[in-house]
């Protein structure tokens, strides 16, 4: 198995796995990153949502030599002390109950305010297609409006 | 969003911690379960309370926060009566205790919506003793009467001397104090804390990946597991070749357990991939020939005998003899698997000198138990160590998971986290008992109901879990909802006919409720049809002595705007539901498009769950309940072909998202009545009020759910 670099959030990483393994368990049970969650393991559910070079990928299906040299941002790294426009709203929001899915759901978000500043409804509608099971799809939905006011 | 509370959640944001460190593995709990055991330098005058003299409050939170919002709506009755200031509450889960059981069950966990009303007095109660203490020791060191002292914010005061101690220079003092007897609780006027939209403890920690749930326990040498199971229900191992398993990379060993086998590895993929490698052949079993038609037959052919009587007025059965004509219907509901989005997963250490449990569990008791007889040890070596629970829905009652950690831990002598994929997690469950139903009603000349005759046929949870409580075949809970019919009818028999199935059943959100639900408010609607009667004045005129019924009906009906006109093609339904002691009526507006698929555009929701402790999350739990039961009643379904379930995953087993969410407006009645829980009593109106807007716009009854497609 020869090693695979990457960079997740904004460090160099070197792993020793197979490489079909998917990122997603490289990021929760190789590098410790638990913020990104493991929902379905075939790309429905979204939970386990990170930033690839910048764009919102789901990697319970990503083999991670297919990152290799590649820029990974998960929860984790997405800011400093809670304080991306995405967390703020949400916090203000008071979006998440269980909170399992809000990772990934705040990843989704943040990539879709990057390339989308001031989504409408109908943007949101197909680009935030995470489940909650929790149903907080509303609030997330003010949330994603609040932050591109801010 | 009041000016106070927004301060509160910027001053918390700075000081906040909110649990999670208790997840790794050599954590210990600081406190014992009662007083007496409380560290010197802390004031601990009972289970739930530790205050610090950094000023900090830790509450112990004895419900397991499955994101119902009990880490919040707990500590703000315990500190409503201490006067704290609410941005130095702490909570932490409590560990498993006699201190902390539930006293609506008997047993410590959490479910049937009880957290709120099992704690609303007891932890009132816990803060304003604990206030009086710290006013007391106050009144001490100062050398005054104890009544020129009142508590404000975290500290005593002393008012014509315009003295101030904080709580955190009062704890060695209070702990000297005998605990006071009977101290008067606030009256509501004078809440601070009770009754206002406080924001969540637990959010912070929710938007930055922090929060514990079960699945991100960590310890050092914590190996993976992944069970493989037999794919018929009480299926058996009769022999397996781990050859291929332990060729995987990553894989340390197999091991078998009661309900299969279970291969160990380094993390999740190894251990997955060795788990499907497994060649294993199983003993299936006698459920092997049950289908979801043969299901279906056999509850039909119970419709047809009689039950166990539940609720018998008047002569029912005398009316419809006698009656020129009568209404029928029979409807039929699936199972239904819950899919918290959390899969279950739970990590045990079986050790000589004792167990440690990390769990996502609504059961610490049940856990506790388990670790006992599994790991040999008396209870109070076993440490149950809740985590956050990715969703619970009543999923997480169940033990069936934290068996299998403890089985597995022990077999192989190492800490061990078993993780179930959602394949397993979907096909390995108990259900949502599927059910039928059969009813009849005569109607008079002027089209007021006088018999009403339900026949419930389903599985019941009590006689799996608790079998004592299935009594000359009646399981009492089976039948809530359909007892209970609220409408002002002479003469009502309900009945049961208990038939098992072979398919294992279990608590899900709202329970039998979530169909007696269905049932009851869909038969309701065909009566109001079948007189030409409005359907939402019917129900008014026929709730004339159950007012909180009627309450709730009227609000939702005048929110909704209720016979104003709609768009072209959209129409309303409305159902009433009482459970778990709370009551809900709900409008749903709906479309159906020319696919025959339905949309649900708006639901207005009125709740009267007596007093309200916390209205952010009274309403956030509203529309929670209603996603989930909307759910169901459009898609879903758990069918069986083999004894084995036919969905796997959420291709197949279909959630709702973010397109099709309908705007859910919820309407809080303001009440000073008995309380109720706020959970799950969202989720039976939401189903039948669909349905019933269906009917309204194309004539088209629904009487088996899911609702699919329209054709």
């Amino acid at each position: 198995m020869p090693p695979i670099s990457f960079t997740v959030n904004g460090k160099r990483e070197t792993v020793n796995v197979t490489p079909d393994t998917p990122l997603l368990w490289v990021l929760r049970d190789t590098l410790g990153l638990t913020g990104t969650k493991f929902g379905c393991g075939i790309a429905q559910c979204g939970a386990c949502t990170v930033h690839l070079d910048g764009v919102a990928t789901r990697t319970c299906v990503l083999p991670v030599a297919a990152v290799a040299g590649k820029k990974v941002t998960t929860i984790e790294g997405l800011s400093k002390n809670r304080s991306h426009a995405v967390q703020k709203a949400w916090i203000e929001e008071d979006v998440p109950q269980c909170g399992y899915c809000q990772s990934g759901q705040i990843m989704a978000a943040a990539a879709l305010l990057a390339k989308t500043p001031h989504p409408t409804d109908a943007d949101i509608d197909a680009t935030m297609t995470n489940i909650c099971r929790c149903g907080t799809y509303q609030r997330i939905r003010a949330a994603i409006h609040r932050a591109a006011g801010a | 969003m009041g000016a106070r509370s927004e301060v509160s959640r910027r001053e918390f944001l700075q000081t906040a911690t909110v649990a999670g460190a208790g997840l790794v593995i050599g954590f210990h709990l600081p406190v014992g379960g009662r007083r007496g055991i409380a560290y010197p330098s802390t004031f601990a005058p009972n289970a739930w309370l530790r205050i610090n003299p950094d000023e900090s409050v830790l509450v112990m939170v004895d419900r397991s926060e499955m994101g119902q919002g009990v880490t919040t709506s707990l500590p703000m009755l315990l500190a409503e009566e201490l006067e704290a200031d609410w941005s130095k509450i702490k909570i932490e889960f409590a560990p498993a205790d006699k201190a902390y059981i539930n006293p609506m069950f008997g047993m410590q966990g959490t479910g049937g919506s009880t957290s709120i009303r099992a704690a609303y007095t007891p932890l009132r109660k816990a803060g304003a003793a604990a206030r009086e203490m710290l006013v007391t020791a106050a009144a001490q060191t100062w050398g005054v009467d104890k009544s020129e002292c009142h508590a404000e914010k975290g500290a005593v005061v002393h008012a014509s001397s315009k003295r101030r101690l904080t709580y955190g220079n009062l704890v060695g003092k209070a702990s000297t104090v005998p605990l006071p007897q009977d101290v008067p609780l606030k009256e509501p006027k004078d809440w601070k804390i009770l009754g206002t939209r406080v924001n969540r403890l637990d959010t912070p920690s929710k938007v930055n990946g922090e929060a514990g749930f079960g699945i991100d326990v960590k310890a050092p040498g914590l190996l993976v597991a992944v069970i493989a199971r037999s794919p018929v229900f009480g299926g058996k191992v009769k022999s397996f070749d781990a050859a291929k398993a332990k060729a995987v990379p990553g894989v340390r060993q197999v091991v078998q357990i009661s309900t299969g086998v279970a291969v160990v590895g380094d993390g999740y993929w190894p251990a997955k991939k060795g788990r499907d490698a497994l060649d294993i052949t199983w003993d299936e079993g006698s459920t092997a020939s049950v289908s979801s038609a043969s299901i279906s037959q056999l509850f039909a052919k119970n419709a047809e005998q009689t039950g166990a009587v539940a609720r018998h007025d008047g002569d029912a059965q005398g009316a419809l003899l006698g009656a020129a004509s009568k209404i029928e219907a029979v409807y039929e509901l699936p199972f239904l698997a819950h899919a918290t989005m959390e899969p279950m997963n739970c990590t045990a250490h079986v050790r000589a000198d004792g167990v440690d449990i990390w769990a996502p569990t609504q059961f610490q008791t049940g856990a506790q138990g388990l670790g006992v007889s599994i790991g040999g040890v008396p209870p109070e070596k076993v440490k149950v160590h809740t985590t956050y629970l990715g969703g619970g829905f009543g999923r997480r009652f169940e033990l069936d998971f934290i068996k299998e950690a403890l089985e597995t831990s022990k077999a192989a002598g190492a800490p061990v986290k078993v993780i179930w994929s959602r394949e397993d997690d979907i096909r390995m469950a108990q259900y949502r008992p599927a059910n039928y139903h059969r009813f009849q009603a005569v109607l008079d000349a002027s089209g007021q109901p006088v018999a009403w005759t339900q026949r419930i046929v389903a599985p019941s949870i009590m006689a799996r879990v608790f079998p004592d409580n299935v009594k000359n075949g009646l399981d009492g809970e089976a039948v809530e909802g359909g007892v209970g019919m609220p409408y002002a009818i002479p003469n009502v028999h309900v009945d049961y006919a208990l038939t098992d199935t072979g398919i294992p059943v279990g608590f899900w959100r709202s329970v039998n409720n979530s169909f007696n639900g269905f049932a009851v408010e869909t038969f309701i609607d065909e009566l109001a049809a079948a007189a030409k009667k409005d359907p939402y004045e019917y129900r008014r005129d026929l709730l004339g002595k159950a007012p909180r019924h009627l309450g709730v009906l009227n609000l939702a009906a005048n929110k909704a705007g209720w016979g104003t006109p709609l768009p072209a093609g959209r129409a309303r339904g409305i159902a009433v539901f009482k459970s778990f002691d709370t009551y809900v009526a709900e409008v749903a507006e709906v479309s159906v498009d020319s696919d025959g698929v339905p949309h649900v555009h708006r639901v207005v929701c009125a709740v009267d769950c007596g007093p309200v402790v916390n209205p952010g999350i009274v309403e956030a739990q509203m529309q929670s309940a209603i996603v989930y039961g909307l759910t169901a009643a459009l898609w879903g379904e758990i069918t069986i072909d083999k004894g084995q379930v036919q969905q796997s995953n959420f291709h197949n087993y279909r959630m709702l998202r973010m397109a099709e969410m309908p705007v859910v407006e919820v309407h809080i009645v303001p009440s000073t009545d008995s309380q109720g829980g706020v959970g799950e009593p969202g989720t039976p109106p939401i189903a039948p009020a669909v349905c019933n807007a269906i009917f309204a716009l194309n004539g088209k009854r629904i009487r088996k759910l899911p609702i699919g497609k329209i054709v």
